[in-house]
C-alpha cells in the first residue's frame, strides 16, 4: 500500500510587486509622511503605474496535490509559472500566505549546487556541515561517508578545500550528500545541468532508485529527456495554478505546447548579445507541416524566416547550428549566399534535411552572416535558442536498435560496408 | 479540532506566518550537531590564511588593555578602585569585548546568511547560538590569560587584589547572562535589519558609544562620587552590574547592591524573549524582503 509523504493543501503565495518598503527607515517615513499630507509618494518610481506599487501578485493560487511513496513527480511549467516558489515553500524557505503543507519524514532539497558549502573547508568537513544542514547528525554522516565519497568520485580530493574544486566536482559532492541522506522526499531543481552527462545519468539512476525504494522525488527541469527518464507522474503549473496532475507524458505535452516548441515564433523580441541584430534582424519564424516539432528520422524540416535588413549585403547567408539538448554544438549547415537590399524585409523558405541526425532533442541556433571565401565571417544577427525540436526514435530504421544518445552521440553514420 | 486531526501523524506542517509565539525550539535541539559544526566552521574560517592564527584571540585584548592602561590610567590618571590598572582594564575589556562581539555578529545573521537561508531550511536560531558559543570559546582563552595575570598580581604583597571566592563561583552565570544579553540585542537588530538597513549602520558605532556608558575604561565609583543622584539611572545599563560584579569577584573592588544585578537579569530575560519572538516571526518570510 502506498503511503502519503507530502500533502499540499490549498496553498497560495502572494508577493507584493514593486519595492517592499523603501529599504531604509528614512524612505518609509518619507512615504508615510507624504501620504499623511495627501501628497504623492516621493518614492514611487516615475513612469510606473501607481498600481504597480503594493499591487498584489499571486505566485501560486490554491494549489493542492499529494505525493505518495514511490512517486517521482515532475513539476513542469514555463518560467514564472510558480515551480520554484512551490519548491521554496515545501523546503520551508519561506512561508505560504494561505494553505498548509504537511510532510512525513525528512525533506532534502537541492535547490542550488553546494548550498552551505564553505569554500575554505575541505570536502570532508563540508560533507559533515552539509549533512547537518540537511538534518543528519554526526553519526549518520560518518556511516554514510564512504558511500558519499564513492558516489561523488572525488575521494582523492576529500581533504582539499572545496574552493579548489571545479564546478562539476562541486555538484557531484553536493548531490551525493543530499542523495545519501535517506530523505523521504527529495527535491531537485535543475541542478544537474552542471555535471557532465555521465554524472547526470548517474544522478538520475540514483533518484530513480530513491523513488523505487519507497521514497519520493520531486523534480523540476526544462530538460525533457531527464524528465521522461526519471518521472512517473507529472504536474503542470500555469500562472500559479495547477492545471494538470497526471501522467508525465501528458504534462510534457502541455509543456511542449506552451513553450519554445511552438510552431510560429516571434524572434524580434528575443534578447540578443552585444551588437547583434542592429543592422539586420530576424523577425519571425514559422515551422511548416508540423504541430509539435517532432520529426521522423531522415525526414526534413521546413521553415519560413522573415528578416529585415537596414543595409545592402550582396553575400548574405543563413547559418544553422545544430545543438544537442544541453546546447552543445553538434553540426553546422548554411545556405548559398543571396543578395539583400537596404531597408528590405525579406522572407525565405528553408529546407533543413535531417539525414544522419540521431534521435533525440535538439536546439536550433540561427545566424545571419556574410562570409568571404577567405574565411572572414561577419555576424549580423544571432539567436541562440530559436527552437527546440525532437527527432523521434524509430527502431525499424536503426535495424532494431533503440538509439542510445549517451553512448553513441548525435550523428548517425551510414551502415558499415562489409566485403 | 478538525485542524489538529488533519495534522495528526505528520512530522512537519508548514503554515502561513501566524501569531507571535510560533517558535521551533524542538528543531533547535534536533539540530544541535549543526550548532557545533558551525562553531567549528567559524574557527576554521577565521584563522585560515593568517600567520599568527588563534594567537589573535589574546593579542587583541592585550593590546587594547595596554592602550587603555596608558591612555585612561596613566595619561588621564583615572582612579581604578585601588587595584592595578592593567588588571582593572583587562577585566572590563574582556567582558565588554565578549558582549560586543555577540551583539555585532548575531546582528548580521539574516543579512550575512541570506544566500544560505534562501536555499535550505534549518532553524535559523542555529546561527546566533553558534556565534555565541564561538565567542564563549574566545572568551575562555582570554579569561585564562586574565587568571594568569590575576595570580601574578595577587601573589605580590600589597597589590590590592583580593579575589572573592564566593562571587567567583558566579562566573558561569555572569558569562551566561552576558552572552544571552548580546544574543538578545543582536537578534532583535538582525530581525529589524531585514527591512531597515539603517540599524546596521547604527550597530558599529552604537556599540562603541555604549562602551563609554559602561564602566570599561573607568570605574562606577567615579560616577557614584561625582553624580550620586544619577547612579540609579547609570545602573539601568544591564551590562554595568555584570562588569562590576566580575571585578568585585576577581579583583575585590567594592560591590554594589545585588538589586541592580536582579534588575539586569530581568532586562536580559525580557530582551532575550523579545528577540526570539521577533526573530522567529521574521525567519518565516524574510526571504521575500531581503
Amino acid at each position: 500500500m502506498s503511503e502519503r509523504v507530502l500533502e499540499v493543501d490549498g496553498v497560495s503565495k502572494q508577493y507584493r510587486l514593486g519595492m517592499i518598503g523603501g529599504g531604509t527607515l528614512h524612505d518609509d517615513l518619507n512615504s508615510w509622511f507624504a501620504r499623511v499630507r495627501g501628497k504623492e509618494d516621493p518614492n514611487v518610481k516615475i513612469g510606473k503605474e501607481h498600481l504597480a506599487v503594493n499591487q498584489k501578485f499571486w505566485a501560486l493560487k490554491d494549489v493542492s496535490f499529494n505525493v505518495d511513496r514511490g512517486d517521482a513527480v515532475a513539476l513542469l511549467g514555463r518560467n514564472g509559472a510558480g515551480k520554484s516558489t512551490m519548491l521554496k515553500l515545501i523546503s520551508r524557505i519561506t512561508a505560504p500566505t494561505e494553505g498548509e503543507i504537511r510532510i512525513r519524514g525528512r525533506v532534502a532539497s537541492l535547490l542550488e549546487i553546494g548550498t552551505g558549502f564553505h569554500p575554505e573547508l575541505s570536502g570532508r568537513d563540508n560533507i559533515y556541515l552539509n549533512g547537518a544542514i540537511l538534518g543528519m547528525n554526526r553519526a549518520e554522516t560518518t556511516r554514510k561517508l564512504k558511500e558519499i565519497m564513492e558516489f561523488s568520485e572525488i575521494e582523492p580530493f576529500i581533504d582539499t578545500p572545496v574552493k579548489r574544486y571545479s564546478s562539476g566536482m562541486y555538484v557531484k559532492l553536493a548531490f551525493a550528500v543530499a542523495a545519501h541522506l535517506d530523505p523521504d522526499v527529495m527535491i531537485c531543481d535543475e541542478v544537474l545541468a552542471v555535471g557532465d552527462l555521465a554524472f547526470q545519468q548517474k544522478c538520475l539512476t540514483k533518484m530513480s532508485e530513491i523513488a523505487r525504494s519507497g521514497r519520493a522525488v520531486l523534480y523540476v527541469s526544462h530538460n525533457m529527456r531527464t524528465v521522461s527518464q526519471l518521472c512517473n507522474r507529472g504536474l503542470y503549473l500555469d500562472g500559479g495554478h495547477l492545471t494538470y496532475d497526471g501522467t508525465v507524458e501528458r504534462a510534457m505535452e502541455l509543456y511542449g505546447g506552451s513553450s519554445a516548441r511552438s510552431v510560429q515564433r516571434n524572434l524580434d523580441e528575443v534578447p540578443r548579445t552585444k551588437d547583434r541584430g542592429d543592422t539586420m534582424r530576424m523577425l519571425s519564424i514559422q515551422f511548416e507541416n508540423t504541430q509539435a516539432l517532432e520529426y521522423e528520422m531522415d525526414s526534413s524540416m521546413q521553415f519560413t524566416l522573415t528578416c529585415v535588413s537596414h543595409i545592402a549585403e550582396p553575400r548574405l547567408r543563413l547559418r544553422l547550428i545544430l545543438q544537442n539538448s544541453i546546447a552543445t554544438p553538434i553540426a553546422m549547415t548554411q545556405t548559398e549566399p543571396f543578395e539583400v537590399a537596404a531597408e528590405e524585409t525579406f522572407t525565405r523558405r528553408i529546407k533543413f534535411p535531417l539525414d544522419g541526425v540521431a534521435p533525440g532533442e535538439y536546439i536550433i541556433k540561427l545566424s545571419l552572416v556574410s562570409g568571404t571565401p577567405r574565411g572572414r565571417t561577419n555576424y549580423y544577427d544571432t539567436i541562440v535558442d530559436v527552437s527546440r525540436f525532437v527527432i523521434v526514435d524509430d527502431p525499424a530504421v536503426n535495424s532494431g536498435f533503440i538509439w542510445s544518445e549517451r553512448l553513441w552521440g548525435n550523428e548517425r553514420l551510414k551502415p558499415l560496408e562489409m566485403e | 479540532m478538525d485542524d489538529t486531526r488533519k495534522r495528526a501523524g505528520w512530522d512537519t506542517v508548514i503554515r502561513p506566518r501566524k501569531g507571535w509565539f510560533d517558535i521551533d525550539f524542538k528543531g533547535l535541539v534536533r539540530y544541535r550537531d549543526l550548532i557545533l559544526l558551525m562553531v567549528k566552521r567559524n574557527f576554521t574560517v577565521l584563522y585560515k590564511q593568517t600567520i599568527l592564527g588563534p594567537a589573535w584571540v589574546v593579542i587583541q585584548p592585550l593590546l587594547t588593555t595596554l592602550v587603555f592602561t596608558v591612555v585612561f590610567g596613566n595619561l588621564a590618571g583615572l582612579p581604578t578602585d585601588g587595584v592595578p590598572k592593567f588588571l582593572f582594564y583587562m577585566a572590563g575589556n574582556i567582558m565588554w569585548h565578549f558582549f560586543a562581539q555577540c551583539l555585532t555578529v548575531t546582528s548580521e545573521t539574516f543579512t550575512k546568511n541570506s544566500k544560505l537561508f534562501g536555499k535550505v531550511y534549518f532553524p535559523r536560531l542555529v546561527m546566533p547560538f553558534a556565534t555565541v558559543l564561538t565567542e564563549m570559546i574566545n572568551f575562555a582563552v582570554q579569561f585564562a590569560l586574565f587568571i594568569v595575570f590575576v595570580a601574578i598580581y595577587a601573589a605580590k604583597p600589597d597589590s590590592g587584589v583580593h579575589p572573592n571566592w564566593q562571587l567567583i563561583l558566579l562566573t558561569p552565570l555572569m558569562l551566561l547572562q552576558l552572552g544571552v544579553l548580546g544574543l538578545g540585542f543582536g537578534i532583535i537588530i538582525s530581525a529589524l535589519t531585514t527591512k531597515y538597513r539603517d540599524l546596521a549602520m547604527l550597530v558599529s558605532f552604537g556599540v562603541h558609544l555604549w562602551m563609554y556608558g559602561t564602566p570599561v575604561t573607568y570605574s562606577t565609583s567615579m560616577i557614584a562620587d561625582k553624580f550620586p543622584q544619577l547612579l540609579g539611572v547609570y545602573m539601568l545599563n544591564p551590562i554595568t552590574p555584570i562588569i562590576e560584579l566580575f571585578r568585585a569577584a576577581y579583583l575585590g573592588v567594592p560591590r554594589y547592591s545585588y538589586g541592580y544585578n536582579l534588575l539586569s537579569v530581568g532586562v536580559t530575560a525580557f530582551v532575550f524573549l523579545l528577540g526570539v519572538v521577533l526573530f522567529s516571526r521574521t525567519e518565516k518570510t524574510f526571504m521575500d524582503t531581503v
